[in-house]
């Protein structure tokens, strides 16, 4: 099919667009570009194991020692690492998410997929994919040395674990969709947004204490956020050795609100985006 | 013996149809109410200074940014609500806008190769290297490479699903003469054997008397002169289009004159 030969016709070179095969090839796409940035530098692998090394490590240790001085810590071995592994993943699959997209428009390259036939939903099913690869990139190698340095074995939390992990994710592509329509809308002004967005989070869903800790006017807030009951989740677990069903189920029926208005947000910019004119300037 | 059928007209729709189409930014006016249409295998450039609306005139034709009223359409679909009917059937080419520096030409390729849904890609993108020079850098990556070459990949870019509307935004822009040249003559070759259609936005006037059918001239948002090269060089008794984008262009600046050329 050379460009300057016999035209081949458009159904014999082209997929029709609107099938699923073709829908799937651009998402397999854009799942290839993201992968071969992975791929092409051991540095930024690094880094995706880095902060979460160091944070697994700085509160192994202060477990370790809390737990020669409080009855309390010596029965609650596991917490503190069990929340920041879990708070980590919230963390690690947001970045994810919208780093990746940070990616098109750092290399000037947004104006040429908004351009292609890539429907913003497929960009969406790419960039949660992308997230959960950098997860596992992420956090296997540190779940496995939690293991090894303090004997904290993450999945002997058996199906909650699971449970835990699947509703932080859910809550991390809510927040990724939020803050790539802020940046898609807003430009790379508001980049900072994407990066700090989940760390809002934090101190309201109560990741290392109790909801009853936190002020009353306060508790309503936290009990509104998905993560609030999966650390709950964790403490009924470390503490009581009881799961509670119920939690999840609030975490996920509020996980599937946040995700339809996440996606609502993101459709809403980007449209506002092109009404704006942002998507040419970024890809300028 | 059957008598020959009368040959019917063209019921498609024209590759571009754009009418009343303005765009205001705050109080700003970027397109302010502009009407062409391109016919099936026609280069046509537009011309303008800087802040003309050209650049938006293009990103609207892509669905880039939505038209305050008007309408943009491409091969019929509005491109400011159904644009994924038609995106396929075009693809657009800037030096201003890269494709992923650390991806090496042959992933980027493939990448867009998906995009586009290119069937048998593997082949398309040896063959659409081939035909650009690029086999030996299929596998460097395009951050590593000269101006030159990546003008070139992105062509490949623009190229590989064989486009039935290609927009240019300045091709050659920072090209050395030599390779300025050899892109032209891709551009004209591919125009010739695909009759594609082509919008062109260009400083270089040369370029655009070497490949354009017609130019549409945008000042102020606003067409001011829609003719072939060679009429508006006539019309305006000038040697080169160069000279007459010269006079067009300060014409238009004052205020009373009616430049308008059709």
């Amino acid at each position: 099919m050379p460009l300057t030969g016999k035209p081949t016709p458009r159904a014999q070179r082209l997929r029709e667009p609107n099938s699923l095969a073709a829908s799937a090839n651009r998402i397999w796409g854009m799942i290839l570009r993201y992968w071969y940035v992975i791929r092409s530098s051991w540095p930024r692998t690094a880094e995706l194991i880095y902060w979460p090394l160091v944070q697994m490590l700085m509160w192994g240790f202060l477990q370790s020692y809390l737990a020669t001085a409080s009855n309390f810590a010596a029965k609650a071995a596991g917490l503190f690492i069990g929340a920041v592994l879990l708070w980590d993943i919230l963390v690690r699959s947001q970045l994810g998410f919208a780093v990746a997209f940070l990616e098109d428009i750092w290399s000037r390259n947004l104006g040429h997929l908004m351009m292609s036939p890539l429907r913003p939903v497929e960009l969406v099913v790419a960039l949660m994919a992308v997230s959960f690869i950098k997860l596992m990139v992420a956090m296997v190698p540190v779940a496995l040395l939690a293991y090894t340095f303090f004997g904290f074995n993450v999945l002997s939390l058996g199906l909650a674990f699971a449970a835990f992990f699947a509703n932080l994710v859910l809550t991390s592509w809510s927040l990724g969709l939020v803050s790539t329509g802020v940046v898609l809308r807003w430009g790379l002004g508001a980049e900072s947004f994407a990066w700090l967005i989940v760390f809002v989070l934090l101190p309201v869903c109560c990741v290392y204490y109790p909801v009853a800790t936190l002020p009353a006017w306060l508790q309503p807030v936290s009990l509104a956020l998905p993560p609030t009951y999966v650390f709950e989740g964790l403490r009924a677990i470390v503490l009581e050795g009881r799961f509670v069903t119920v939690l999840m189920l609030k975490a996920v029926a509020l996980n599937v609100v946040y995700f339809a208005l996440g996606f609502a947000a993101f459709a809403y910019f980007l449209q506002s985006a092109r009404r704006h004119g942002s998507l040419v300037q970024m890809g300028e | 013996m059957h008598k020959p059928l009368p040959s019917l007209p063209d019921q498609r729709p024209p590759p571009v149809a754009v009418k009343g189409l303005k765009k205001v930014y705050r109080d700003v006016a970027a397109v302010d109410g502009i009407d062409f249409t391109l016919a099936a295998g026609a280069v046509t450039a537009l011309l303008g200074g800087n802040g003309a609306g050209k650049t938006t005139t293009i990103a609207m034709l892509m669905g880039l940014v939505i038209p305050t009223s008007g309408e943009a359409r491409v091969f019929g679909a509005n491109m400011a609500s159904e644009r994924h009917r038609v995106l396929h059937r075009m693809n657009f080419e800037s030096p201003y806008v890269d494709v992923p520096m650390r991806l090496t030409v042959r992933q980027n390729l493939e990448v867009y190769g998906r995009l586009y849904g290119v069937r048998e890609l593997k082949a398309a993108i040896a063959e659409t290297a081939e035909e650009l020079r690029l086999t030996e850098f299929l596998d460097r990556p395009y951050g590593k490479l000269s101006a030159g070459q990546k003008t070139r990949v992105s062509l490949a870019k623009a190229l590989l699903n064989e486009p039935e509307l290609l927009l240019l935004d300045e091709p050659t822009a920072s090209l050395d003469p030599d390779t300025a040249d050899w892109v032209r003559g891709k551009l004209a070759d591919y125009v010739r054997t695909r009759h594609a259609t082509v919008v062109l936005a260009s400083h270089n006037m040369a370029e655009v008397e070497r490949l354009a059918d017609r130019v549409i001239m945008l000042e102020r948002g606003r067409v001011i002169a829609d003719a072939t090269p060679s009429d508006l060089i006539a019309r305006f008794g000038r040697r080169n289009l160069e000279e007459v984008f010269l006079a067009i262009a300060r014409r238009a600046t004052e205020p009373e004159e009616d430049t308008r050329c059709r």
